[in-house]
């Protein structure tokens, strides 16, 4: 009975999206139900990760059809934390989307596509099936699909239309990927597939299969060559949208490759995850690059999270317990401080009515409170201790070393100099120096908006005060992940 | 039989492929529209063509073919019936707030 | 959606087929339990059979005959479809889990009945209305 809770942070978020379409006219009634259903939706996501710490890992069979036949549902430590994560950045940017969004898209089904949006995500991060995996990808690609085209002006249009093109062809490849597997094992739960793997000898055919999934998840989650599309698709919707992707839609396509990664393709670790490490130090380089040319607040922020997605897939190209408990802990620092910092983009936009750091300046003087909260987030991306961005860098160097990955290492330094270099732009532009918004703008407040990041501002230095007990966690779930055995055993009940 | 699909398959990928890279938005849509159906023969396809009866029960029939992909296409059919929906929708309002379909024209400049 | 023409060959034959393509496509869905058809199949018939009223009259009248909001009736389907699933719940079983047995009905004789028809039901509500929506959102737009 106790193994039902696994579909709760599924099930809750889709059902309470079908709900909200009904009462699309009245926004009170869609705030509402939205806040007591994040809740609700938070408050299962700590009783199931608290339940699967104490307990271990839990696995219910949908519709008791008898596992590998069935679809299984399995929650692991690693896919609690991701989901608590998505219910985390999933308040914040519910609250912020309640004082930002436009009246007219909250009757036009914002709040509905939102939560199947987090039904998606939880749903990719706790299902046991191939193609499950695909169809909820599906679910999550769909509304964000609608809820980056919300508004439709010019410019979200073009670039909808292209996020939407390069996403399709690439769920085509998932589904070329299951059709290879299908063929070469004979099914497709992930616990069975990983375990017919090692029976099988042909490290040709696996290689192939896992070369065309790294494509589908890269393009998904932005690894270099494949991010292109990020940082346009995620300047054109409001702020309080762009927080939820960066935060939760990149994270799904590094965590199925990390999920399939460590459970399946684990055989040929020289080609596979060698080739994982030069991808990531490439998309370290290129994003924050990319960074470094841009004057567009909400661009910077999109190109650094390009940057950081190389950081965690480093993580897995290492392959030893500290880089992956490190690389956990850089994407939920990630989601959290990038979340925060869109949102912040977001308030900058409200004041100065622009996203063009050029066209901002004296921030400090006109909005304390606001500049220095965005200080300590920028400062904790670019890795500056106590915060954890500075931890979640150095469990990711320290392996590094130890597994004399010079190169990789030597681009990550370079690329934390980078980033902080940018941060430091952004600041010196847009809260120092010549007051450039008018003072009816500069009287704005912004107090309601800050209130809903701050928990992600606090959450950020408790990461980092916190560092030794969460890496204590964190490395129980790396061991879990590095060994499949683990995983195929729970799933398959042997 | 496989070999025929195979052939079969690799033409509709190649095609879906062209017409992705074109200009035009309408071709794109009709390209992601093909490349969806080669990758539902290649379902079918690498699962084995013709190795029995219809999956069904109470016919009399000892021999069946594996139901898995059958279902597996269904479900990808249908959402990619959805997705083409959408796809074809987004075209049509693109194209009319753009004034254009022409994928070179919606570029977009640096300077926004 | 106003049309200039009219057919009466055309009015006269869809006041008929339309009928039968809906009782056709109600017997494909129940035949969906152990034969080809379903909740899909279904309600996509169902969405052909009013389709072809909205081709042959006028897209008022249609409304005025049909008051039916089809988005409410997309999400009313997905949630008796995610409804559903709960039943196994109180029993203690998986989400999802399906029952069915044979009680003798008096007159039709021996009779199944199935908690997955439910789910079909929702299934078939959802696909029947966002055909109808995606259809009349693209025809409806001038």
């Amino acid at each position: 009975m106790m193994n039902n809770l696994i579909i709760l942070p599924i099930i809750l978020p889709a059902m309470i999206g079908a709900i909200l379409v009904f009462f699309s006219k009245s926004q009170q009634i869609q705030r509402f139900i939205s806040v007591i259903a994040m809740t609700a939706i938070l408050i299962a996501s700590i009783w199931l990760a608290i339940d699967v710490y104490n307990n271990g890992m839990r696995v219910i069979a949908l519709g008791d059809w008898p596992i590998p036949y069935g679809i299984p549902l399995v929650a692991d430590m690693f896919a609690t934390v991701m989901v608590l994560l998505s219910a985390v950045i999933g308040v914040c940017c519910l609250f912020f989307a309640f004082r930002t969004i436009h009246p007219d898209r909250e009757r036009f089904y914002f709040y509905p596509f939102y939560f199947f949006l987090i039904a998606g995500v939880n749903g990719t991060f706790l299902t046991g099936d191939l193609f499950n995996l695909f169809v909820f990808f599906e679910v999550t690609l769909l509304a964000s699909y609608i809820l980056i085209v919300h508004g439709s002006t010019a410019f979200q249009l073009r670039e909808s239309f292209k996020y939407l093109a390069i996403n399709v062809f690439s769920s085509m490849f998932f589904l070329v990927g299951i059709a290879y597997i299908y063929a070469a094992t004979g099914t497709l739960n992930i616990a069975d597939i990983g375990r017919r793997v090692a029976e099988l000898e042909q490290d040709g055919v696996l290689n192939v299969i896992a070369v065309v999934l790294l494509f589908v998840f890269a393009t998904k989650g932005a690894l270099f060559p494949l991010y292109f599309w990020l940082p346009k698709s995620y300047t054109g919707p409001p702020a309080a949208i762009s927080a939820l992707f960066v935060g939760l839609l990149t994270k799904v396509g590094i965590y199925a490759i990390i999920r399939v990664f460590t459970v399946i393709f684990h055989h040929d670790l020289s080609f596979t995850h060698h080739f994982i490490l030069v991808l990531a130090g490439l998309t370290m380089l290129f994003g924050v690059l990319g960074a470094v040319a841009q004057y567009d607040f909400k661009g910077i922020l999109a190109y650094h999270s390009v940057s950081q997605v190389g950081y965690m897939v480093m993580g897995l190209g290492i392959f030893s317990p500290l880089a992956l408990a490190g690389a956990i802990y850089f994407m939920v620092h990630h989601s959290i401080v990038k979340a925060a910092l869109f949102l912040f983009s977001g308030v900058a936009e409200k004041i100065t009515g622009s996203t063009d750091i050029r066209n901002m300046g004296g921030l400090l003087k006109t909005h304390p409170a606001f500049s220095w909260l965005f200080f300590i987030t920028a400062m904790s991306l670019a890795g500056i201790p106590p915060l954890a961005g500075f931890f979640g860098k150095f469990s990711l160097i320290v392996p590094g070393l130890e597994e004399t990955h010079y190169v990789v290492v030597a681009v990550s330094l370079f690329v934390g100099l980078l980033t902080l270099f940018s941060m430091m732009k952004i600041f010196s532009h847009s809260f120092w120096g010549r007051q450039k918004h008018s003072s009816t703008q500069a009287n704005i407040k912004t107090g309601g908006l800050l209130i809903t990041i701050a928990p992600l501002v606090v959450l950020t230095i408790v990461m980092g005060l916190a560092a030794e007990p969460i890496f204590f966690y964190l490395l129980d779930v790396a061991h879990e992940i590095l060994d499949p055995s683990i995983y195929i055993e729970s799933v398959l009940g042997e | 039989m496989e070999l025929l699909m195979s052939v079969v398959v690799g033409v509709f990928f190649m095609v879906g492929t062209y017409l992705l890279m074109t200009r035009s938005l309408i071709r794109v849509v009709i390209g992601i529209n093909l490349l969806s159906h080669a990758t539902h023969l290649l379902l079918l396809t690498m699962a084995g063509l013709k190795t029995g009866a219809p999956p069904l029960l109470n016919r009399g029939e000892t021999e069946f073919s594996d139901p898995l992909p059958q279902a597996l296409i269904l479900t990808a059919i249908v959402i990619s019936f959805g997705i083409t929906a959408f796809t074809l929708v987004l075209a049509y309002r693109t194209y009319k707030v753009n004034k254009t379909d022409d994928l070179d024209q919606l570029r977009g400049s640096h300077d926004e | 959606m106003k049309w200039k023409t009219n057919n009466l060959l055309f009015i006269h034959v869809t006041r008929v087929v339309s009928f039968l393509i809906l009782a056709f496509s109600i017997y494909l869905f129940f035949a969906g339990h152990n034969d080809p058809g379903g909740g899909f199949i279904g309600g996509l018939m169902t969405a052909s059979s009013i389709l072809l009223l909205y081709l042959t009259f006028d897209k008022r009248k249609i409304d005025e005959m049909l008051p039916i909001d089809y988005v409410s009736l997309i999400s009313a389907g997905l949630l008796i479809a995610f409804g559903t699933g709960f039943i196994g719940l109180f029993i203690g079983d998986p989400y999802l889990t399906q029952y069915f047995d044979y009680f003798t009905l008096p007159w039709i004789g021996e009779f199944e009945l199935a908690t997955a028809v439910l789910f079909d039901v929702g299934i078939y509500l959802g696909v029947a209305a966002s055909a109808l929506v995606i259809i009349l959102t693209i025809a409806g737009d001038q």
